[in-house]
């Protein structure tokens, strides 16, 4: 058994479930700071409530981010020692300087905010669960940038076999990595709003503390409002900067195998990959695709044909997860218009609320598939273009290492993540009144 | 600067970076293990024990990923080849910090007896593996690693198998650490609380202590025996302060203890002591940051690992304007957070 497969299964595993707790660290922290901010300013208890609940779901959520995170920075090196060695110079500084600059932030003041209620002055309490929402999108852009560099490799020479900084500042702009710190972060905000409107319904529905949850409802309403907007302007940039830049992702996304100018949009595809082409393609909008990709609706748009089949990303899994991600941002969108449009009457919805409860759930979905469209769409390479994922892992590990610790691996995070997500619903369900043990 | 300059500098740091975590999560870890002792009678003393680790125990394991960010960072290849050459035991670390953080942190979220058992036996038995994990690879790091560099794999390639790490001497640095943690922990917790809580952990440190000494000095011996460790310190002898201060440290954090009753004092020499002992063993390894025992030229050093000039100054510039900063507010988060705590 290649033991890359399986290195590449576990990694899959290992970030898929960071990511079902980083957007809601990064999300829920800037609302809890918004809850406190006001609490700070207007001095009514309620908002402080409001910032104890939520925090609390958000400190259950955050302990399970950091440490599938500490996950990650193991694996580069045990899994992937090639990429490692190569990358190094780049990617290993970046993650450093994540450390160094976020993590002891986060780490630090989350203390602060968690254990320091009425300890400390009320503005310096607020100013810890800010620094602490700072210091997680921050993070988040350090890794991004990152694996922006995976994708649109910038500012290196290969020098000795190896990748070397030739500017940093290069480094620090890419395109990809920004326009992926956009998509993600205002996702992060479209999936934070999304469970806090879901909790409220539940409340709602059950009828207890209707005008505490609606004051969060109407909060939440209008975050979700501005940021599935954003993200949906974000999503299509990032669609852009991939059509200049990942020419093979853009074609599996889309399942287009002729290249030709005016490349048309089929509303109805079906991938056929073993005949290198679509089994159905119905309904062109005529240039349609070149117009969504380059503004231009004469602009030409490289099939998967052009590409040598080694140099090609699987095309299903890639062009279904997009096509899903696309589709449940459409929805999320329509959701937060009428939320946000709705939101005076909410509570008296009834059964109707049980759409909420629905809805937490669907952006995580898309969040995931927007990993796999990225990550998957980026194969056959590690470094797009520049380094083949076969070739980037450790040649002293053998298969069977890899298949013990990814077994134990599974098991371990799906304990934690069950009775991490448990401890949130049962959080959220018991409500501001819990009045259970908190060692603060 | 010269890139040599910069790749001393680096493996100070990062020999400085291990020494602080160690002095810091050395102290949460050792704690952690206590919880079967001196936590057996109550709960309320089990309670006790986490809330004075409970807002430290995260920052201070943030000094570990910033380590092993800088050993990606600055020296990548030795970042890879350690990494993948001890791949089974660091992925069982991995396991145990990942088990510890959810154990620890979500204990206090459900009030139900038997989830704060689990909770109490997974935070003591991951605890106590990942000590024992960085005692025996760090001692194996002393002992050197059997590398050779093979130019068909392009890769430094680990020669045998894992039962290779598990050498006696560095059996016995896994014994060292732990021993070294539970003093270090007890003393911790010591000064961090009052009444019977109080009086037990301090009991328990100096029954500990001699304990620790006693393997402490078998270990320093067998070094000499088994680990090239020394023969920086007898090139040039003045680098002998350094683990002549870890001595006069471990021994004043005793005699603070014993002798003078005082607790925080002792703490502080056992976080000199720990530092030291760290520094001792990485300066001793300079310039390789991992010795190969099969081959000199295989030994991963500061020429051969290092990354180039222009990564290593921009991480210092960084490294200079963000770590003073995070130990001025770690340092005001402790003393906000660290009042003495008496069991309920």
């Amino acid at each position: 058994m290649d033991p890359v497969i399986l290195s590449r299964l576990q990694f899959a595993l290992a970030t898929a479930v960071h990511f079902f707790f980083v957007p809601l660290t990064i999300g829920l922290s800037f609302f809890t700071a918004w809850m406190e901010t006001k609490y700070v300013r207007t001095g009514d208890e309620v908002y402080k409530q409001q910032a104890k609940f939520w925090g609390r779901i958000f400190l259950i959520n955050f302990v399970l981010g950091v440490v599938t995170g500490i996950a990650l920075e193991f694996q580069f090196g045990t899994n992937w020692a090639n990429y490692s060695k190569y990358v190094g110079d780049i990617f290993g500084s970046l993650l450093a300087i994540e450390a160094t600059v976020s993590f002891f932030l986060e780490s630090t003041f989350i203390a602060v905010w968690a254990f320091g209620w009425e300890k400390i002055p009320k503005k310096l309490h607020c100013v810890s669960i800010w620094l602490v929402a700072v210091a997680s999108t921050i993070s988040a852009l350090w890794i991004l940038l990152a694996n922006g560099f995976m994708q649109n490799p910038v500012g290196y020479v290969e020098k000795d076999g190896v990748a070397t900084l030739a500017s940093f500042t290069e480094v620090l702009t890419n395109t990809y990595g920004w326009h992926m710190y956009l998509h993600t972060v205002c996702g992060a905000f479209v999936l934070a709003s999304f469970l806090v409107m879901g909790v409220c319904a539940w409340h709602f529905f059950v009828g207890k503390n209707v005008d505490f949850f609606h004051r969060a409802f109407k909060t939440a309403a209008g975050f979700a409002l501005i940021f599935t907007i954003c993200s949906a302007l974000a999503g299509h940039q990032l669609g852009q900067v991939t059509a200049r830049t990942q020419p093979s992702k853009f074609a599996a996304m889309e399942s287009v195998w002729e290249t030709e100018p005016s490349t048309p949009m089929y509303l109805l595809t079906i991938p056929n990959v073993t005949e290198d082409g679509n089994l159905v393609q119905a309904l062109p909008v005529p240039g349609g695709l070149s117009f969504l990709a380059t503004n231009s609706f004469d602009n030409t748009i490289t099939g998967l044909n052009d590409i040598k089949p080694a140099d090609r990303p699987p095309v299903w899994p890639v062009f279904f997860s997009f096509r899903v991600m696309v589709g449940l941002g459409c929805i999320l969108l329509a959701a937060a218009v009428i939320s946000f449009i709705i939101k005076g009457f909410v509570p008296s919805l009834g059964w109707g609320l049980w759409i909420y409860i629905l809805l937490i759930p669907v952006p995580y979905l898309a969040a995931e598939l927007g990993w796999i469209v990225t990550e998957i769409g980026r194969q056959p390479w590690v470094v797009y273009g520049v380094m083949r994922t076969a070739e980037a892992g450790s040649p002293p590990v053998d298969w069977y290492q890899v298949a013990g610790t990814l077994g134990a691996m599974a098991v371990i995070y799906a304990i934690i993540s069950i009775t991490g997500f448990i401890l949130m619903i049962r959080a959220a369900v018991l409500g501001p009144d819990n009045k259970a043990e908190h060692y603060a | 600067m010269d890139h040599y300059v910069l790749s001393v500098i680096w493996f100070v740091l990062w020999g400085v970076l291990w020494g602080v975590y160690f002095v810091l999560d050395g102290y949460d870890l050792g704690i952690a293990m206590w919880l079967p002792l001196i936590g057996a009678s109550s709960e309320s003393d089990r309670s006790a024990m986490y809330r004075v680790t409970g807002p430290f125990w995260d920052g201070n394991e943030v000094w570990l990923i910033t380590a092993g960010g800088v050993t990606f960072a600055a020296f990548p290849l030795a970042y890879a080849v350690l990494f993948s050459s001890l791949y089974t035991p660091l992925m069982i670390l991995l396991f145990c910090l990942i088990l510890r953080g959810v154990s620890t942190e979500l204990r206090s979220q459900w009030n139900c007896r038997g989830f704060k058992m689990v909770c109490d036996g997974l935070t003591f038995v991951s605890s106590l593996v990942a000590v024992i994990l960085l005692g025996v690879a760090f001692s194996n790091l002393f002992r050197g690693l059997p590398l050779l560099n093979d130019p068909s794999q392009n890769f430094f390639m680990f020669q045998g198998n894992i039962l290779n790490l598990l050498h006696p001497y560095c059996l016995l640095g896994g014994i060292l650490f732990v021993l070294m943690f539970l003093v270090h922990g007890a003393l911790y917790l010591t000064w961090r609380t009052e009444g019977d809580l109080h009086n037990k952990a301090f009991y328990m440190a100096k029954a500990t202590w001699p304990v620790f000494l006693l393997v402490f000095l078998v270990y320093v011996v067998l070094t000499f025996a088994w680990a090239g460790l020394y023969k920086n310190y007898f090139a040039s002898p003045l680098l002998l302060a350094l683990p002549l201060l870890c001595a006069v440290l471990f021994l004043l954090s005793g005699y603070q203890m014993y002798l003078k009753n005082n607790a925080g004092k002792s703490l502080l020499a056992s976080c000199g002591g720990i530092l030291t002992l760290t520094l001792t063993g990485v300066l001793g390894m300079f310039p390789n940051l991992i010795p190969s025992r099969l081959d000199v030229n295989s030994s991963l050093n500061i020429i051969n690992s290092s990354s180039t000039p222009k990564t290593l100054t921009i991480m210092l510039v960084v490294a200079l304007i963000f770590v003073p900063t995070v130990i001025c507010y770690q340092i005001w988060a402790h003393k906000k957070l660290a009042w003495v705590i008496k069991a309920d």
